[in-house]
């Protein structure tokens, strides 16, 4: 019975809410918000929004960080895994940058900054030797206008997603047997890859780039901290109207989400000529038939862009831990003069809420992630129907749609129900971002799984419900304690749906992080970014462990 | 008149018959015709259906033990021993399933396999494990139940495979391949264990192989389909 509501439920909890918000966003976008005496359509808002100063330029930011970003990160991608893939280098760099995965988009960029900002790490390594500064120089690094760094930032996190979900395509694509094709018409490895491999991988990963693209183009945790601020993103002034106090404003950040949903659809629009583009100058590459046999640089460049990024995020997190335990520390010197655990004995009797809420919230959206995802996985194994493209797509939804234009609305729809900042709310908007993940992690694994087993578990006279719990969940145990633990570190860090359903009165460790942003207490925020680092790193922990355990006496499970 | 209580008289005589009897199980793949097969089994003898790959041979076992993927279509009944059981559920058919691969569940002992087979309600935990261990003794594997079968050898793997078949009380064998895995000098003596254990307990068998001699060595019925 529960299996049968599997599929059901899990479109309701996916699609309901983005289609409940975007209406939520879009009535009030057109003056329709009774509550505050819009009772009539009116274009009020979108006439309102152009006068805003310096709105051009928050859509330009958006726009341009978003593109290069979701570009540099999809090349660097296919460079590195045409360079090195069926490699022994690969597989190395591969577990050094998986772990990366899982660290929430506020810490990284916290780490970044602390490396990049004129007093941060780079330059007091460097410092006085190399440039003479024995002050923090006066450069606009950190939010620099531009929006580069910003960029860097985003850079850094989706290279080692895009990296998985490429991984999972590629072993679908027989690499070897294509490497050796191509190889054998005498193609070097770089340009074989791209031309061979590379296609038959793109195709499958699209959703994934289109959601990095989404992201990139609507982010606003990394832009609030690495962003531009003079005008800032699009997003992030969003986000400040709509925390307005004056309520009217509202109607515009209504509008703004609108538009912001049309930034995001202008950003896939642009990325699908890309993609066009792309595609036609391979074809014109290949015709003419060059086999590009010395890629040694290519190769380098693939491999140390790979390095770089995974290097950067590491030295982030390294400095932050740093901050969180240093006592006086002054320009440029590379190390504190002291450790102290000061900084950690003021803030944690502060931190217990957060810290209580921020598990609360993702071990509730986890379980309720991974229930879902069992049960609609388990419904098509038994109708024998695998959901297809459209599914996919359906999965994909929350993560293609800019955050800020439904989840405004979702917040409207809260409030009138009386049901914001509560903590079923909470559970509820994070289980939107969580379940995808944990079913795009699950799936592939539960698919892998051998099917002979319930037909001889039915020979055997056991029920279908029998031979699930009985067979296939204890098989399961380790790719299900991993989606958990996936499902649990992206709810950590999310930091909008916190900010907006929340309402400031369920704080979590990275609303708090955030917040703490612009007052620039190195030592506090590195308490609290290395705290929202390391969740996610104790919930794969437990992942790993528990299947050791459990399964010790049992070779095929212990992998 | 006469004709109709003939066809009465002749569709009710197979009811009390023992074995396996397939009336005109037919398997489709999009409108074509994979087989078509009218049979009957008795108890402890073997009906062999060889055909080359893709030929549709496996969806035969997948009907009769009540697992056909959805894709393709099947008609036609299955009964043993008089009760038609094609409508039934897979967990209530009792076919017993021996495949390519042992398929032991890898997060049991072998004794947990085997007493996971055992059918509920015989005995206590004490009697259950006994029973395994009586029915790994059958098999030649006295001794081996605390072991994990990841460590056991491909011979061993499928005579577990075999003794979690045989307690599990099925009313059929269904034998997809289950030879072609094992070496020559293993594939003579696993053959001769499975043909001897369906004689003792008078089960019927449908295998299904494209190799010559796993017919010879069934020795029973052979139905060719397919190429």
């Amino acid at each position: 019975m529960l299996i049968r509501l599997g599929p059901p439920v899990a479109i309701l909890l996916l699609a309901g809410p983005i289609l409940a918000g975007l209406a939520g966003t879009v009535l009030p976008a057109f003056g329709y918000l009774p509550a505050l005496g819009g009772t009539s359509f009116s274009l009020d808002a979108f006439r309102q929004l152009p006068a805003e100063p310096g709105i051009g330029r928050s859509v330009m930011l958006s726009l341009g960080v978003g593109l290069v970003a979701t570009l540099v990160s999809v090349s660097v991608v296919a460079l590195f895994l045409a360079g090195w893939s069926g490699t022994r280098t690969f597989a190395r760099v591969q577990h050094l940058i998986s772990p990366l995965l899982s660290v929430p988009h506020a810490a990284a960029a916290f780490g970044l900054a602390f490396l990049i900002a004129p007093s941060g790490m780079i330059a007091r390594l460097v410092s006085p030797a190399l440039t003479g500064w024995e002050q923090p120089p006066d450069l606009q690094i950190v939010n620099d206008p531009l929006g580069l760094s910003l960029a860097a930032g985003l850079i850094v996190k989706e290279i080692p997603f895009l990296l998985l979900v490429s991984l999972a395509a590629l072993q679908q694509a027989s690499p070897a047997s294509r490497a050796a094709l191509v190889a054998s018409l005498g193609y070097g490895r770089v340009a074989g890859f791209l031309f061979g491999t590379w296609p038959a991988i793109y195709r499958q990963v699209r959703l994934a780039v289109f959601a990095v693209l989404a992201f990139s183009t609507s982010v606003v945790d990394v832009a609030a901290i690495l962003g531009p601020t003079s005008p800032a993103t699009l997003s992030v002034r969003l986000v400040g109207w709509m925390g307005d106090p004056d309520l009217s404003m509202r109607f515009l950040a209504s509008a703004g989400a609108v538009l912001q949903l049309g930034v995001t659809a202008l950003a896939l629009a642009i990325w699908v000529g890309v993609e066009r583009a792309a595609a036609m100058s391979r074809d014109m590459v290949c015709e003419m038939g060059t086999r590009f046999r010395r890629d040694g640089a290519a190769r380098m460049a693939g491999l140390g862009a790979m390095s770089f990024a995974a290097t950067v995020v590491f030295a982030g997190l390294a400095t932050l831990a740093l901050w969180s335990a240093a006592g006086l520390w002054q320009f440029p010197e590379a190390l504190p003069r002291e450790f102290t655990l000061r900084t950690w004995t003021n803030v944690l009797p502060r931190i217990g809420g957060p810290l209580g809420v921020t598990l609360a919230v993702a071990a509730a959206a986890t379980t309720i992630a991974v229930a879902v995802a069992i049960f609609y996985l388990a419904r098509e194994s038994e109708t024998g129907r695998a959901g297809g493209r459209g599914a996919l797509a359906l999965i994909y939804l929350p993560l293609l749609v800019p955050q800020a234009s439904f989840l405004f609305g979702l917040q409207l729809l809260f409030l009138l129900a009386g049901f914001n900042a509560s903590l079923p709310a909470l559970v509820l908007a994070h289980l939107v971002f969580v379940l995808p993940y944990v079913f795009l992690s699950l799936s592939d694994p539960w698919r892998a799984y051998d099917r002979r087993y319930d037909a001889i578990a039915a020979g055997l006279g056991k029920s279908r419900l029998r031979a699930l719990l009985s067979i296939r969940l204890p098989i399961l145990t380790r790719p299900i304690l991993v989606a958990a633990a996936v499902g649990f570190a992206v709810s950590i860090g999310q930091y909008l749906p916190t900010l907006l359903i929340a309402g400031g009165r369920l704080p979590t460790i990275t609303t708090e992080a955030v917040a703490l942003a612009s007052g620039g207490n190195r030592r506090v925020i590195g308490v609290y970014a290395f705290l929202q680092m390391l969740l996610p790193v104790i919930g794969f922990a437990i992942a790993t462990l528990v299947p050791a355990l459990l399964w010790r006496r049992f070779r095929a499970l212990r992998v | 008149m006469a004709a109709l209580s003939r066809a009465a008289r002749l569709t009710a005589k197979p009811m009390s018959e023992k074995g396996l009897i397939l009336d005109r199980v037919t398997i489709a793949l999009g409108g074509r015709q994979l087989l078509s097969i009218t049979h009957a089994i008795a108890p402890g003898e073997v009906l062999t259906v060889m055909g080359p790959s893709g030929s549709g041979k496996s969806t035969l076992l997948a009907y009769v033990g009540g697992f056909l993927d959805p894709a393709f279509e099947g008609s036609g009944a299955v009964r043993v021993d008089g009760r038609d059981i094609t409508l039934l559920p897979a967990e209530a058919r009792h076919a017993g399933l021996l495949f390519q691969d042992a398929l032991l569940f890898p997060h049991m002992s072998v004794r947990g396999n085997v007493a996971f087979a055992l059918p509920p309600g015989i005995g206590g935990r004490a009697t259950r494990r006994a029973l395994a261990e009586e029915a790994l003794a059958g098999v030649g594997l006295e001794g081996f139940g605390e072991r994990d079968p990841d460590t056991l050898s491909g011979g061993q793997k499928a005579r577990v495979a075999l003794a979690r078949t045989l307690v599990s009380a099925p009313c059929m064998l269904l034998l997809d391949e289950p030879f072609s895995r094992l070496d020559a000098e293993l594939r003579q003596q696993m053959r001769e264990l499975v043909f001897a254990k369906a004689k003792a307990s008078g089960l019927p068998v449908i295998l299904v192989t494209h190799d010559e001699a796993d017919a010879q060595a069934a020795g029973g019925a052979v139905i060719r389909i397919g190429a």
